[in-house]
């Protein structure tokens, strides 16, 4: 038992399921300052109003991310292959099921 | 790319309506801006919980009670949003309490009036809450990601605050001739400074022109205190109370009511420290902190020891 | 089984949550971080529930035209049958977590037995507060290892709220003439096997971290024949201020 520093905890990100079988979606942050209260503390946070089903908290450090410079690079080029919409491709009128 | 250029880029991306987000380019004087109006805002919702705190265990039915409780809880987790699409600005709640305490970022200074009847508890949902609804609908617009979608969030929790304190009012209005005392006193105390939480006249508010280039603000405090008045003189007069102002009237050619003049001295007043309850506010929220620290200690001290299994 | 002893049942048990979501929510804008503030809220929030739920039923049940607002804010002292633990005061977090976490055991088996009785209403209470009792232990289950395994400091106060608080929990597990009346029915579990529950779960849960389970205190009793500590009288001239200086008033 060691003297330790007085902090907020951690950021941890907090991802809901509204309901069963639906992705989980990011809702908020939530501090805390271990795993098991994370969940606690997202849980007492995010779902006052019955908005969870499911839920996951993830450490906010452990995200990585596109950063913004790169943006271009990343997505720009799957603008123009149109050929992996449905929409592009013509077919006979009065084709049905597909 | 050198600074000016991100800058025009920044100001293209803002005039296009687009959303800034944590990771973008912005210029140091919008995320300055920006820390000290959301940490502001987030300290209100915080401080925002004393007065009404103050009456959960005086509540006079378990219905009231259950519901005070509920909506008090609702502002800690408001304030909590609010925080946190802060510190995505690179800024961290300890840094945030320490300015608060310092006395370096200010709240709401509509919370240094006391909340001294029950009456009170109808007032401040209806007319401090109301006001603070009024602008928030209209930040949910805001410039800054983080901050426009907490707003969001926070005006769907909120829709229910300003009807519960509604309904407490009226059912003072009628009922006795002490309960009806209460509520119109209660209005006569809080009108005025709801006004006043609008923020300094459009002339005399020396960041509005950076705020709104930026759309960090989306209409000016002026505009937003008519709305709000404009809404809730008929809310009075359907309960029977009167607007403590002999100026109010409706105003055909502006399509709004004229009021008169705000008490501006009292309001730098209070904003400087001035209020009734300014110290207590901050000494109960600095006593907290200070008494949980061995507790946020213990915390650390736990996960430290048990991070590795 | 008299409708009469029901209600006296009902109302015992809606007094001490009614008591405790008081003291809960004394700690709304107090607590530690802005996490377990809300946290703690939702503790109160849950017991208040409960404690509205039994007390409608508590004077539906008595059939004197009373209502759970008359018997919240109309009684006196003498009048409460909570249990003293419920009402003792929020010294620091760790009396806080202490007191709810013991409460919060009783409750749990309270609620199960209740949850299985042939009465819907109570039966329906008692089936939404288990899954409530159920995070409430999580909850301070967690805060029970934190603050024993946390920091000296943290391990001292903890330990000295147990050592404080132990002379109420043999109110727990006393029983009286309608206790054992309702254990005939079903409706609660004996008090041997209450203690032998409450002692059994907070010695493995105490010693896992470091804690002890303070040794043969005397154990107070009174609370069934409206007996308190003095705390009572100004949690009641708090709650009930409104109410008695305006009784014609509608809130």
């Amino acid at each position: 038992m060691s003297e330790s520093k007085d902090t907020q905890g951690e950021l941890w990100e907090v991802f809901l399921q509204t309901k069963k079988g639906l992705p989980f979606k990011h809702a908020g942050s939530v501090h805390a300052y271990d795993k098991e209260m994370a969940i606690q503390n997202a849980r007492d946070l995010y779902t006052r109003r019955g908005e969870g089903r499911g839920m996951w908290v993830v450490p906010a450090n452990a995200i990585v991310a596109v950063d913004p410079s790169d943006d271009s690079s990343f997505f720009d080029p799957a603008d123009d292959k149109v050929y992996r919409h449905p929409t592009f491709y013509e077919l006979p009128e009065g084709i049905k099921n597909m | 790319m050198v600074v000016e250029e991100l800058e025009v880029l920044f100001q293209e991306r803002i005039d296009a309506n687009e959303k800034i987000e944590p990771r973008d380019y912005m210029p140091d004087a919008y995320r300055e801006h920006l820390i000290r109006q959301m940490s502001q805002h987030a300290h209100s919702e915080v401080i925002g919980m004393q007065p009404e705190g103050n009456w959960i265990t005086r509540a006079p039915s378990l219905r009231a009670k259950k519901i005070l409780l509920a909506k008090v809880q609702d502002e800690a987790g408001h304030g909590l949003y609010i925080y946190s699409a802060t510190e995505t600005l690179g800024i961290t709640r300890d840094e945030l309490i320490e300015k608060l305490h310092q006395g370096k970022a200010k709240y709401a200074s509509i919370f240094n009036y006391p909340a001294l009847t029950w009456a009170d508890m109808g007032a401040i949902g209806w007319l401090v809450d109301g006001a603070a609804i009024t602008n928030q609908v209209s930040l949910q617009k805001t410039s800054y990601g983080p901050y426009s979608r907490s707003m969001v969030k926070i005006c769907k929790e909120e829709s229910f605050h300003q009807r519960q304190g509604y309904e407490v009012i009226a059912a003072m209005a009628k009922g006795t001739p002490e309960q009806k005392e209460m509520a119109q006193d209660a209005l006569n105390r809080f009108w005025w400074p709801s006004l006043m939480m609008f923020g300094p006249h459009d002339s005399a508010s020396p960041r509005t022109g950076n705020a709104m280039k930026w759309k960090i603000k989306r209409e000016s405090n002026d505009v937003l205190r008519q709305r709000f008045i404009d809404k809730t003189v008929s809310q009075a007069a359907l309960i029977g109370l009167t607007i403590p102002d002999s100026d109010l009237k409706w105003n055909e050619e502006r399509g709004s009511y004229d009021f008169g003049e705000i008490d501006w001295d009292e309001f730098w007043s209070v904003v400087k420290g001035g209020g009734p309850c300014n110290l207590k506010r901050l000494n109960h929220h600095k006593k907290a902190h200070k008494d949980g620290a061995w507790v946020r200690k213990a915390a650390v001290a736990y996960a430290k020891k048990y991070s590795n299994k | 089984m008299e409708l009469l002893d029901l209600s006296r049942f009902c109302m015992r048990l809606g007094d001490s949550c009614l008591i405790m979501a008081h003291r809960q929510s004394e700690m709304c804008s107090k607590g530690p971080f802005l996490e377990e503030d809300i946290a703690q809220t939702n503790l109160g929030l849950d017991l208040l529930g409960q404690a509205e739920a039994l007390l409608i039923y508590a004077a539906e049940l008595e059939g004197k035209g009373r209502t759970a607002d008359d018997l919240v804010y109309k009684r006196p002292e003498r009048g409460f049958y909570n249990f003293m633990l419920a009402e003792q005061p929020n010294t620091d977090f760790a009396f806080a977590v202490v007191r709810q976490y013991i409460m919060t055991l009783y409750l749990s088996r309270v609620y199960e037995t209740l949850a299985k009785v042939d009465d819907e209403t109570l039966s329906g209470i008692a089936a939404k507060a288990v899954k409530e009792i159920a995070y409430h232990q999580r909850h301070l289950g967690m805060w029970i290892k934190r603050l024993g395994e946390g920091t000296e400091e943290s391990h001292e106060r903890i330990q000295t709220a147990i050592n404080e608080l132990w002379m109420f929990v043999g109110e727990l597990y006393e029983e009286d003439e309608l206790d054992l009346k309702m254990q005939e029915a079903g409706y609660a579990i004996s008090g041997e096997a209450m203690k032998a529950y409450l002692m059994a779960n907070i010695s493995s849960h105490l010693t896992e971290v470091t804690l002890s389970v303070p040794k043969s205190v005397y154990m107070t009793t009174g609370s069934k024949k409206g007996i308190h500590t003095e705390y009572l009288g100004y949690i009641l001239a708090e709650m009930q201020y409104l109410q008695r200086a305006y009784p014609d008033a509608k809130w």
